[in-house]
Order: C-alpha cells, then structure tokens, then sequence
C-alpha cells in the first residue's frame, strides 16, 4: 500500500525526462510558427485559434468529467482522477495562451471594424453584444470562474490527500453540482464569443453544445491514451482492469454518438428551414472544396470510431483503444479546423503549414505542462471515499491476468 | 455414453459475493465447465469467474439494427419518393437529410426488440420449470444467497469428488440438485 501514495515523479521517473523533450519541442515549434506570424497575421491567428481551441477543450473537458465524476462516482473515474486534476491545473497556462487571440482580436472577428459595421444593421443590432470592451470582459470572467473551479477542487483534494478529511469529499461534490452549472453556461457562451462569431451574421443556438460535446470527447480520449500509457508501469500496472477500459470506451461512444447527434441536428434544422443567413455558413462549406473536410469528419469523426466502440473486445483492448483515442484527438483537430478555416478561406479548401505547426507546438508544450502537474501528486486518491470500493479487491488480490477472448 | 442420470448436479450455497466469485473462479480453475451461478442480481466479475462464454446475441442485434436501419429509410423513400411524391419547400422527393431521424429511430427500436427477443430466444425463457428449484433453500437466490452449481453432465463430474471439491470452498451447504 506504501507505494500507492507515492509521487508519480517517483513512481514513473522518466516523465522528468518526457517533460524536458517536449518542452523543447515546443519551444523549437513556438519559434518556427512565430516566423509564420511575420509573413501571415491573420493566418498565425486562424491556426492558433484552431489549436488553442483543442488543447482547451481537453483542459475544460477533463475539468467537467472530473465534476461529474464527483456527482456520480464510478471505479472508471477513481482510476483517472489524477489525470484528471493535472489536466485541469493546465488552466492557468491557457489563461496565459489566449492572449494572443485577446491582441489579434482584430484580425480575427470581423465585428470589430467598425466601418464594416457602419454599413451593416445586423451588425449594429449586434453591437450592443460584439464589442470590444464586453468581449475582454466576458473572457475574463469565464476564466475567472474556470480557474476557480480548478483552484478549489484541486486544493480540497490535496488536503484529502494529507489528511483524509472525509467531509472534504463533500464539499468537493457540492462545488461540482454548480461548477457543471457555470461550466455549460460559460462555454457556451465563450464558444459563441470566440468560434461562433467569427461570421458574425450566422447563428446556432446548439452551437454551445456541439461545443461542450466535443471538448467531453476530446478529454475522454486523451484520458484513455494518458491511462493506457500509465497502466503499462507502477503502480497502476497493477490496478487497471480491462473493466476500466471498457467503461472509458463506453463513454468515448457516447461522446461520438453525442457530437453526431448535436451537428446533424445544427444541419438538419438549418437545411430544412433554408433562410439565407443560416444556410450560407452550410453553401459555402459543402458547394466548396470544403465538402471533403465535411466527408472526413462524418466517416472518421462519427461513423469509424462508431463502428469500432460498438466491439466488446475493442474497448477491452488497451493496444487498439489507444488508437482510436488518438484518432478522435486527430479529428476533434479537423472538426475545429471545419468550424474555424472556411470562415477565412470561403473560395475554397486551403490548408497552411501552420495548420500542422501549431497544434504540435501548442500540444507539445500543454502535454510538457500536464506532465509537470501530474508529476508532483499520487497517481491515485487513496483517501477518496470511493476508492477502496472500487479499487480495493483487485489492490487486495492482484489485478487478475489479462484474459484471453 | 452414460444412460439418463437422476441427478442434475451439486449446487453449494454461499452467503456473500466474493465467496461465489471465488468459487466460481475455483470451479473452473480445477477444470469445470458446464457450471452456472445463481445470485439475487448482477454480478459483472462472475462473467468471467464462470469463463466468459460468447453469446450469439451481440451479432442478432447488429442484424436487427441494421433491419431497421435499412427497413426504416426505405419505407420513407417508398412513401415520399415512389408512393405519394409532394413538392415540400422545393426540396427534392428523396431528401436525405429528412429521413434521417426516423432511420435512426427505426434502427434503435429494431435493436432493442431483438436484444430483447434474442435474449429470451437464447436463454429459454420463460421457463416454468428448472431442477434447480428441487432444492427448496433455492428460493433464496432471489434474497439474500449465492448459489453454484457444478452440472452432471460436465465430463469431470463424479457425485463423491465433486462433492468433496464443492466442500472445499467453505459453502455454507452442498446440495444434491435432482433432475
């Protein structure tokens, strides 16, 4: 039992070493995209709006699947609690990496010149929302409260670690009940704010949550790579049970199924109504080279990774999870760059080589920061009051072998 | 082969779930295979105590899904597209989009009739009678006891060693189940 309160720097030592490489690699990335600032602006920021939008939705994600795990509990959440809080103390560093988009805001949203709005009603209808100041204001404000959320969940449960304060537990589920509240209601409007306004006629009202659906996926499969990555050494070598892998397939399906539903339904009620300034966000994306990125995402964002979850013996399989787990973070990449790209590029398809740069720098030095955070604590919350139902016979008996099928 | 046997099987009786799972775990471990547990609910670990055996019921509701999925788009090509074609909107007769809520309903209330039918299909039920229910203390299998029962017909079942076997596993009492 000694070695399950150990740090994950002393239990896993190499991830000083991984924590080194990527910080580089993100700093090699970092210096080669800023040469691509000084030749395109306006393309550097389309491209960093993409990639921060991904490593954003794995930070808030796992902050949101760690506050319904508070809510619901589950062996598949105890298992990736740690994962979980590290992901979420990434928070502040994103704080810190939407800056660029706060100064190039400009260049970005085409609502904030004004003689583009001097010649357009909707637009100064819209002023009263689109401007400026409020934007900056409701940034700070959503993380404002993500940072708290992050702040206080992570502190309650380092005091759990130290002195196994039952009602801690408590006060932690009661922080989550309001934190999902805050959660759903800021990101929907930071996803109108930031991606949702980049063409500033058009609007979704599911949009939020087609939003909150893909950032759930993202960190669910980043989660599931980070577990099967943990569970080959100590000392979850010795606790993770195909079970587990099963749960966190079952719920990555879930999430696939989800993000379907909520853009079939953004085109199904859009085509069907046909009003000219909903459609045109659809005509030029689908009567473009866009199209193929349109195809993409519903072959490799819905119906492969569909496909392979429904398998009993996929989602059992840590080898072929991880796989798709990474998949789905490749196409969460491109459903943003579907969102985002077209909105700059409406002739036709156009990938830069900042698309590709950007999201490695970006997730390079995320990863670097994640590593950092999940280095200092336990791998698992031994004092969660959960935790010895859930994990406490296969800690007591051994995780029983890998059984063939 | 042996002639018709009085004896169904033994079935050892437990009061908790991890002396069942263990048992279970024991029984095939020492080379048993037709052997079934009985417990007042679900327990996830004993699937695979008892030897995860497959079930053809995965691939029934795939097909099932799969009827639905194709029965329900094409009922609506029929009637929209071939039976009764009406200008909606301008939109074209077989407009995909449209169709699509109603395949997907369709796939999951095929599936989940067949899930449900092809368990009933697969497993006997309703089933009025059952040897096990001539040991009377089997009633508690649906309040508060864990039953395992080692069946005759599995080819290392002998009365006097699996009875010993049985004993072996602290059962609260081993029971000769009759056919």
């Amino acid at each position: 039992m000694t070695s399950l309160t150990n740090t994950a720097d002393a239990a896993i030592p190499e991830l000083a070493g991984h924590q080194r490489r990527l910080l580089i690699a993100g700093g090699v990335g970092a210096a080669v995209s800023l040469a691509g600032l000084f030749f395109d602006v306006r393309q550097f920021l389309q491209s960093y709006l993409m990639a921060y939008m991904l490593c954003l939705g794995v930070t808030l994600g796992c902050l949101a699947l760690g506050m319904v795990h508070q809510l619901s509990g589950g062996a598949w959440g105890v298992v990736i609690r740690r994962p979980i809080g590290a992901a979420a103390r990434v928070l502040p560093v994103m704080t810190l990496l939407f800056l660029p988009i706060a100064f190039g805001m400009n260049r970005l949203y085409g609502w904030t010149n004004a003689d583009l709005v001097a010649h357009d009603e909707a637009l100064q209808h819209k002023h009263l929302y689109l401007n400026t100041p409020f934007f900056l204001v409701r940034a700070a404000v959503y993380f404002l409260v993500w940072n708290g959320l992050s702040y206080f969940l992570n502190a309650w449960s380092l005091e759990q670690d130290r002195t196994a304060e039952p009602r801690l537990a408590r006060r932690m589920q009661r922080l989550s009940g309001g934190g999902l509240l805050a959660y759903g209601l800021t990101i929907t409007f930071a996803s109108f704010d930031w991606l949702m306004s980049l063409e500033p006629h058009w609007f979704s009202t599911i949009y939020g949550v087609l939003i909150v659906g893909g950032q759930g996926l993202s960190a669910l499969a980043f989660l599931t790579a980070a577990l099967v990555w943990l569970s080959r050494r100590p000392p979850l070598n010795r606790i993770v049970v195909p079970a587990h892998f099963h749960d966190l397939g079952n719920l990555m399906l879930a999430f696939v199924m989800l993000w379907a539903y909520f853009s079939f339904s953004q085109y199904l009620i859009i085509w069907s109504g046909n009003l000219p300034v909903e459609i045109s966000w659809y005509l030029h994306r689908l009567q473009t080279g866009w199209r193929a990125v349109g195809l993409t995402l519903i072959l490799f964002h819905f119906s492969a990774p569909f496909v392979v979850l429904l398998s009993r013996r996929a989602k059992r399989e840590p080898d072929l999870l991880v796989k798709v787990a990474i998949g789905i973070l490749i196409v969460r990449l491109i459903d943003l760059f579907w969102l985002i790209a077209p909105e700059f590029h409406q002739n036709g398809i156009f990938v830069s080589w900042l698309d590709v740069v950007l999201p490695l720098t970006l997730g390079s030095i995320w990863l670097a920061c994640f590593i950092r955070q999940l280095r200092g604590r336990p791998l698992l919350p031994v004092h969660d009051p959960e935790f010895e139902s859930a994990l406490g016979r296969i800690i007591e008996r051994g995780a029983p072998p890998r059984t063939a099928h | 082969m042996k002639g018709p046997s009085p004896l169904y099987g033994l079935m050892a009786e437990f009061d908790d779930v991890s002396s069942l799972v263990l048992a279970a775990e024991r029984a095939y471990g020492e080379g048993y295979r037709c052997l079934d547990a009985y417990s007042p609910f679900p327990i996830e670990q004993l699937h695979e105590a008892l030897g995860s055996h497959h079930t053809r019921l995965p691939l029934i509701v795939l097909i099932g899904g799969l009827c639905g999925c194709l029965g329900g788009y094409a009922l609506q090509y029929w009637s929209s597209a071939l039976a009764y074609p009406l200008n909606i909107g301008g939109k074209p007769l077989h407009s995909w989009p449209a169709f699509i809520p109603v395949t997907f309903e369709c796939t999951i209330l095929a599936a989940a009739l067949s899930a449900v039918l092809g368990m009933l299909a697969l497993n006997g039920l309703p089933m009025p009678y059952h040897p096990v229910f001539n040991v009377p203390r089997f009633a508690l299998a649906s309040r508060n006891r864990f039953f395992l029962c080692i069946e005759a017909i599995d080819p290392k079942f002998d009365v006097e060693a699996t009875r010993r076997f049985l004993e072996t596993l602290n059962p609260r009492e081993v029971n000769t189940v009759a056919d």
